[in-house]
């Protein structure tokens, strides 16, 4: 048969590999600086765009899909080409994709510092930006599939189906976890409420960390892994029930992250079983990874890539036997909202994430720029830093979380509670500046690589078209008797589909009972909607990123019940639109701040919380005193509000704000009773009176049902 | 616009567990048969994909 001649593109591999670089610095920078702010709140800057709760979103969204995503593209442009034995299907598609995914990074890293967020952690962007992530991730489809169908390969290798399922998957969740109803350029409201809205978002966000963090980086390792090694994969019967497995149950995990909460108990039983499946693929998974590897260690001594392939591999492991383990709801009681969590999906991104990015640059550089690396040695050193990093960043964390635990679960033998909130947290500040350090370390590591590969680029010659050559697929190919997999496996779109049925179940399975039986979300009467003030005051706590810290979900356990108030419950929460249960408390819980201090308290704390707390790490908020509240919203915001389901009377928007100056002259004249004088159009009355709200309308039902018994 | 409780109960909703348990437990199955009847060969082959490669 005629050899067809053709080149790869490495060019399109160097302008993602560069960008995974760069943002791997960005988004590291950002997370220590976030992590000293912890224990330093001073190092906010009293500035609102460099605070806590805008910093750590920058962080986690440059690590996720400015990192990350760049090291996924950086890979698949390389791997997807040459398992193909094709260039890819259009060099302006590749272009297109790459120039537009940096452009949203862009937007994002700026509207995210100016406060512009929907309140869902991992998928905080606004609507325009999702709208531009959706086209640039269909761009990036077409070039896929262009490919696959263009290739010369007749079989599909397992490393692209994981870039198949990547794809379609992350499609399904973004679009679905995106729905949201723009109340002006850059705000929107979530179209779920509540307890949906909480489902949905940690169907999400479990998943992006499956089908972002973990299948694509899955396929990386089924490819780099054996190219380093030079053996084929341990087993690749292994890969395709690792394949099949993770996709099929991955997916219906994500319930174990709302455990004890007020999502009904079906789902989260749901959760806790699919995630206790989930050991084996994963295992598999890792087995199969080091089991390549077999007979071929002392390789692992000499070569850097695959000492960071090694530790992200058994990192790998760590963190999914980890997280089932934290799904069983014994261990998620005291793990959830403690710093052990941050231990946990440290070990995935520092341990796994990164170093799989490390190994593969340090394979790639060369390769492509025809060379040696510059320095095993320094590599190797940026090995052992990232390794030190990883333990110094996770095991501080580890005790910090079981420390913050113990100190909330502790009762006096009187039966009152040992610790005061603040006591938990002043008391980890030396595990803090330990993370840090570790972080500080993993930081200088890829600094190191940096140097290298610079150094490494500069001595070599880049080969921006590779020369390659491979028989074209004969046109007709004869089926016959041929197993049903491998029919399959040729068929990319075929492969598609199923991928995405296999996805689909899952969601499907948990969200339509949640979405459509009522008894599911108990009707709470006295639950009202938000005042126009306290719905402008709930969106100054979602702009700030207060949800970074607070949770507004309170378990139903001694401890819980006993500090904070009446456990959570699922009709509560009807109006939220987003919900705002958090996931962290690295400050108390806030579901029923409502009426536990004084209008003054609050102003007092946001101004400087030391004033109220001292000790506290929390940043001030100043400028929520001085900033004027945007009124001119209001009735685009009640009016989105009303097309959501929320029962404002028909015409409120009309006169929302003259209710909202109201009761924001009631509130000023509250704090000039206490001697503050503030006028009544700022930030700060109209956060108070939100802040004033949480949680309080559930008393009302209960000071009713009082009233009926006095009464009869 | 509202994604709020159309219904107030499904009928028969156990039937939405035991399917999810069927089709979960006939895809396993299905792919396991496979896995292990496939010719050892043919996945041999695949396997060396990413190693055929001029470059090595």
């Amino acid at each position: 048969m005629q050899v067809e001649k053709f080149c790869y593109d490495n060019k399109i591999v160097k302008a993602f590999g560069y960008a995974t670089v760069i943002f791997a610095v960005v988004g590291m920078l950002a997370g220590l600086w976030a992590a000293i702010q912890i224990y330093a709140p001073a190092t906010s800057l009293n500035l609102a765009p460099t605070t806590f709760g805008r910093i750590r979103p920058l962080h986690t969204n440059a690590i996720i899909f400015a990192f990350v995503g760049n090291c996924i593209f950086t890979g698949v442009y390389y791997s997807l080409q040459r398992l193909c034995k094709a260039r890819m299907f259009s060099d302006k598609l590749s272009w297109i994709h790459f120039w537009g995914w940096q452009l949203i990074i862009a937007a994002a890293a700026v509207t995210l510092l100016m406060g512009y967020t929907s309140g869902k952690e991992y998928a905080e962007l606004e609507w325009p930006i999702d709208i531009a992530i959706t086209l640039i991730w269909v761009v990036f489809g077409i070039n896929m599939f262009g490919t696959i169908l263009q290739r010369r390969e007749k079989h599909l290798y397992v490393a692209i189906w994981f870039y198949i399922a990547t794809w379609v998957t992350v499609a399904m969740l973004h679009i679905v976890n995106s729905f949201e109803i723009p109340v002006s350029f850059m705000k929107s409201y979530s179209w779920y409420a509540g307890v949906q809205d909480a489902l949905v978002q940690w169907w999400y966000g479990h998943n992006a960390v499956a089908f972002f963090l973990t299948t694509p980086i899955l396929g990386l390792m089924y490819y780099f892994l054996p190219k380093a090694a030079n053996r084929p994969v341990y087993s690749y019967r292994l890969s395709i029930i690792h394949f099949w497995a993770l996709i099929f149950i991955y997916i219906w995990a994500g319930p174990h992250h709302l455990l004890y909460t007020a999502l009904p108990d079906w789902a989260q039983s749901l959760g806790t079983v699919f995630s206790l499946m989930l050991i084996f693929p994963s295992w598999g998974g890792m087995l199969n990874g080091l089991f390549t590897l077999r007979g071929a260690w002392d390789k692992v001594r000499e070569d850097p890539v695959l000492k960071f392939m090694v530790v992200a591999i058994t990192c790998y492991g760590m963190a999914t036997l980890e997280g089932p383990l934290l799904s069983l709801k014994n261990i998620s009681a005291i793990a959830h909202y403690s710093d052990w969590i941050i231990a946990h999906v440290h070990i995935g991104g520092l341990g796994w994430n990164g170093f799989m990015a490390f190994a593969m640059l340090y394979y790639l550089v060369p390769k492509m720029w025809d060379t040696q690396l510059y320095s095993k040695k320094l590599a190797t050193n940026h090995f052992w830093l990232g390794t030190i990093g990883i333990i110094l960043y996770a095991v501080p964390l580890y005790w910090a979380g079981f420390t913050q635990t113990l100190m909330w679960k502790t009762f006096t033998p009187e039966g009152q509670l040992k610790f005061q909130f603040l006591e938990s947290v002043t008391n980890i500040i030396p595990m803090y500046i330990t993370r840090s350090v570790g972080g500080g370390l993993y930081l200088a590591g890829a600094l190191l690589m940096c140097y290298n590969l610079a150094k490494t680029i500069a001595a070599g010659k880049f080969i921006a078209n590779e020369a390659a050559e491979a028989a074209p697929l004969p046109k007709n190919i004869k089926h016959g008797k041929e197993h049903w997999h491998r029919w399959i496996e040729r068929r990319p779109l075929t492969l598609l589909v199923v991928s995405l049925i296999v996805v689909v179940i899952g969601g499907v399975v948990e969200m339509i009972p949640a979405f459509l039986v009522k008894s599911n979300i108990p009707t709470i009467t006295s639950v009202k909607p938000y005042t126009p003030l306290e719905l402008q005051g709930r969106d100054i706590y979602v702009r700030e990123g207060c949800y970074t810290c607070h949770s507004q979900m309170i378990r139903p356990f001694r401890d819980e019940v006993a500090r904070y108030g009446e456990y959570s419950k699922a009709g509560e929460f009807v109006y939220d639109h987003p919900f705002q249960w958090g996931s962290k408390r690295t400050g108390p819980d806030l579901a029923r701040i409502g009426g536990k201090y004084p209008d003054s308290w609050h102003y007092n704390h946001m101004d400087d919380p030391t004033s109220m707390s001292p000790g506290s790490v929390m940043p001030a908020y100043p400028w929520l005193l001085d900033d004027a509240l945007d009124t001119a919203s209001t009735p685009a915001k009640i009016r989105v509000m009303q097309k959501l389901g929320v029962p404002y009377p028909a015409g409120f928007d009309k006169t929302a704000n003259q209710d909202l100056t109201a009761q924001a002259e009631a509130i000023a004249a509250r704090l000039k009773k206490d001697k503050i004088e503030t006028p009544a159009n700022k930030e700060i009355v109209a956060l108070i009176a939100y802040l004033q709200r949480v949680g309080t309308d559930i008393k009302l039902e209960q000071q009713a049902a009082a009233g009926k018994t006095t009464m009869q | 616009m509202k994604f709020i409780n159309y219904l107030e109960k499904i009928g028969g909703v156990d039937i939405l567990g035991l399917t999810s348990f069927g089709i979960f437990f006939i895809f396993f199955i299905v792919m396991l048969t496979w896995v292990f009847k496939t010719d050892k060969r043919k996945i041999e082959e695949i396997s060396r994909i990413p190693l055929d490669n001029p470059e090595q």
